[in-house]
């Protein structure tokens, strides 16, 4: 039931697209900024905010359900998943859903085997050759640090997956690709991800377009920088010893070279 | 028979040693009682600023080289692992990657204020030549450490900037195949890299030394730009300026840190965290910020340039962008002769003073700004009239040191007011 889920949303999204950016070229607007409970991976003034896990762990069903059939998540790892509040109990079971291909064994054959907590993000295709080639040629990009690879962060994953829409009057759209308000080209490969009650949240939120938009970002978010929470925190410490510091170090020279001016 | 030096320390494992080596007495000399001016303003923070960053990126770059893999199939991952799994290893690269830049910033205030206050003058122009060579050696070891993850930029960067080595006559198209170590930049080019990065500091560093030992022969300049005339004038290195120092090294070490901990990739190209790919060519590829000013010069060069009145090309445009960016390091190993004002301090300088400060000053941010924008108009203009005013500034040097009239130069550095029996400068 799982697998043909998987593959139905698979052959919805995969439209050939081999041309879809080259052709068109032209600038995308900017993306406009939201409001995030973590302030955004790249947000100088946010010391004290860190990630909404409600919303990382809807994030992480929307991943599960829409984007995994096509986009590997292959820098994190399920034991990650006690990070945004899954229990171990629970990183156990979501980690055995997949089966791994493992091996050679001691006979040099391989085989597979239920998935476990240390395992990587099981990635839909076994290497890029064919996740290119179910693709029209161009493998989905792997979505570990997307967040972070590209210009305007979070606000621009939102815009992209929120910019989908009827091509203006006169805009050419090659066969395969999609209209995106936001994507540079305007021509996306990636047909529209997202529907509103798509999918179901188990905690009661209702599954708008804009709603699973901003969970599955912020679950991205989390992936492209786990560390967030614990680098704002660390920097407040080191700060706070470093301007101790530099106001006895600045006590210690006024005093010493009162003397001498 | 040879006979032991006379030490006197109190501590007599101290002076056992310092008898037989005496490192003691020359720490004493140099960093105890060393005679050091007693009129340096914050300026004079950005030498040990840079000494601090470069043990910082020493360190921190020894513990990174301990997880990284360099294999174009492995680099990026690994570099991955260590910002996830490695035990404070987000720490430790966020410290490498925005140290680079600490450092840039440390090193190009050290130079303004070298060239300000004339500190390149004789005696210290080997000094100057010394410091030169550090940068050159910055430059490279930074740009090598660039290309080490293996993203985007890395790979566009490593392309760009070695295929220039292609515009010299001859031996070029060679020479780049021997920095790729093959016909283009791939596995082997990592590996040559990765192993010139972890050497190149250790070379800086030994340059760093006879920078500073040559300092110390000399003695420092000053924002007077007179030579101290007694002790009256000088105060000892320790406690006056190792506290100063360290002072100034925290305030340095708090932005340090906001960068690292607040902000660790906002001088960063998100490109970089794309995985190299040999077949999409990113829509700008730009350098480090860095090393902007350079690659404005560079890319300043849009002509060739021939023979009058044929069409026999002398110097194709190509050529002309990387010489014209190599001249623009070259000609600050022969500032010291170029400047023929005997006056230091541009303080003194009336002429001189503004044309650091309207000229070279305003280039290099010019040139900055265009350098990170598309190679187009006004961008390349801007860039065009940085390159200009870049090279003016120095080539003006001999003539503004011919008409220049100085202020009078103070008596001594303890009694800068100026007297009537001041001396005057020639």
């Amino acid at each position: 039931m799982r697998r043909l889920r998987t593959l139905i949303a698979a052959g919805a999204m995969t439209i050939a697209g081999l041309t879809s950016t080259a052709l068109a070229a032209g600038d995308a607007p900017l993306p406009p900024a939201q409001t995030w409970a973590h302030g955004g991976v790249n947000s100088f003034l946010s010391f004290f905010k860190g990630y909404d896990y409600a919303s990382v762990q809807r994030g992480f069903q929307i991943y599960k359900e829409v984007c995994s059939a096509c986009h590997s998540l292959h820098l994190v790892s399920y034991r990650n998943l006690h990070d945004i509040g899954f229990n171990e109990a629970e990183v156990k079971a979501i980690a055995a859903s997949v089966e791994i291909t493992d091996g050679p064994n001691d006979q040099g054959e391989m085989f597979t085997r239920p998935g476990l907590p240390s395992d990587r993000f099981k990635s839909p295709f076994p290497n890029k050759q064919a996740a290119a080639a179910a693709n029209g040629g161009k493998a989905p990009p792997d979505l570990s640090l997307i967040v972070k690879a590209r210009a305007h962060h979070e606000d621009y994953i939102y815009a992209l997956l929120t910019g989908y829409g009827e091509a203006p009057a006169g805009h050419e759209l090659s066969p395969g690709s999609n209209y995106n308000k936001y994507f540079p080209g305007h021509a996306i490969a990636m047909a529209q991800p997202l529907y509103a009650d798509g999918v179901t949240f188990t905690d009661g939120t209702k599954a708008t377009i804009e709603q699973q938009a901003h969970d599955v970002t912020t679950f991205l978010a989390w992936a492209a920088e786990p560390k967030l929470e614990e680098r704002r925190r660390v920097g407040l410490m080191v700060m706070l010893f470093l301007v101790f510091f530099a106001g006895i170090m600045y006590a210690a020279k006024r005093r010493l070279w009162s003397e001498v001016h | 028979m040879a006979h032991a030096p006379q030490s006197n320390f109190e501590n007599p494992v101290v002076n056992w040693i310092d008898q037989r080596l005496p490192i003691f007495t020359m720490m004493n000399k140099e960093y105890g009682s060393f005679p050091t001016p007693r009129n340096f303003n914050y300026f004079w923070n950005f030498g040990a600023l840079a000494m601090v960053v470069l043990m910082t990126m020493i360190v921190s770059g020894i513990v990174l080289a301990m997880h990284y893999t360099n294999n174009t199939l492995l680099a990026f991952d690994s570099v991955e692992r260590i910002m996830r799994d490695v035990n404070w290893g987000w720490m430790i690269r966020y410290i490498h990657a925005n140290g680079a830049s600490m450092f840039f910033i440390a090193v190009y205030i050290h130079i303004f204020r070298g060239i300000y206050y004339g500190s390149y003058k004789a005696p210290r122009e080997l000094i100057w030549i010394f410091g030169v060579v550090i940068l050159l050696l910055m430059m490279g070891t930074a740009f090598m450490g660039y290309v080490l993850p293996w993203g985007q930029m890395s790979f566009w960067g490593a392309t760009v900037i070695t295929n220039l080595f292609s515009a010299i006559p001859v031996v070029g198209e060679s020479i780049v195949t021997l920095l790729w170590g093959g016909f283009s930049v791939d596995n082997p080019t990592l590996n040559r890299f990765f192993a010139l990065h972890y050497l190149l500091p250790f070379v800086l560093l030994a340059v760093v030394v006879l920078h500073v030992a040559a300092l110390h022969i000399t003695g420092s300049n000053n924002p007077l730009g007179i030579e101290p005339k007694g002790p009256q004038d000088t105060l000892p290195f320790h406690p006056y300026y190792t506290t100063k120092d360290i002072f100034g090294a925290t305030i340095f070490l708090i932005i340090f840190a906001a960068f690292v901990f607040f902000a660790p990739n906002y001088m960063g190209h998100p490109d970089n965290y794309i995985p190299a790919d040999p077949l999409v060519t990113p829509a700008h590829i730009v350098p480090e910020w860095y090393f902007l000013p350079f690659y404005a010069i560079l890319r300043s060069i849009t002509f060739a340039i021939s023979l009058p009145f044929t069409d026999v090309v002398l110097v194709p445009a190509k050529l002309g962008g990387v010489l014209a960016m190599f001249g623009s390091i070259a000609i600050l190993f022969v500032l010291p002769w170029l400047d023929s004002s005997p006056v230091r301090s541009a303080r003194f300088r009336p002429i001189f003073k503004w044309w650091v400060l309207l000229c070279l000053v305003p280039a290099f941010f010019m040139l900055g700004y265009a350098g990170g924008k598309p190679a187009e108009q006004p961008y390349v203009l801007i860039g065009q009239l940085g390159t200009v005013m870049y090279f003016a500034f120095f080539l003006a040097l001999p003539i503004i040191g011919r008409i220049e009239k100085p202020l009078p130069l103070p008596a001594s550095i303890a009694n800068p007011v100026l007297g009537g029996n001041a001396a005057t400068a020639k």
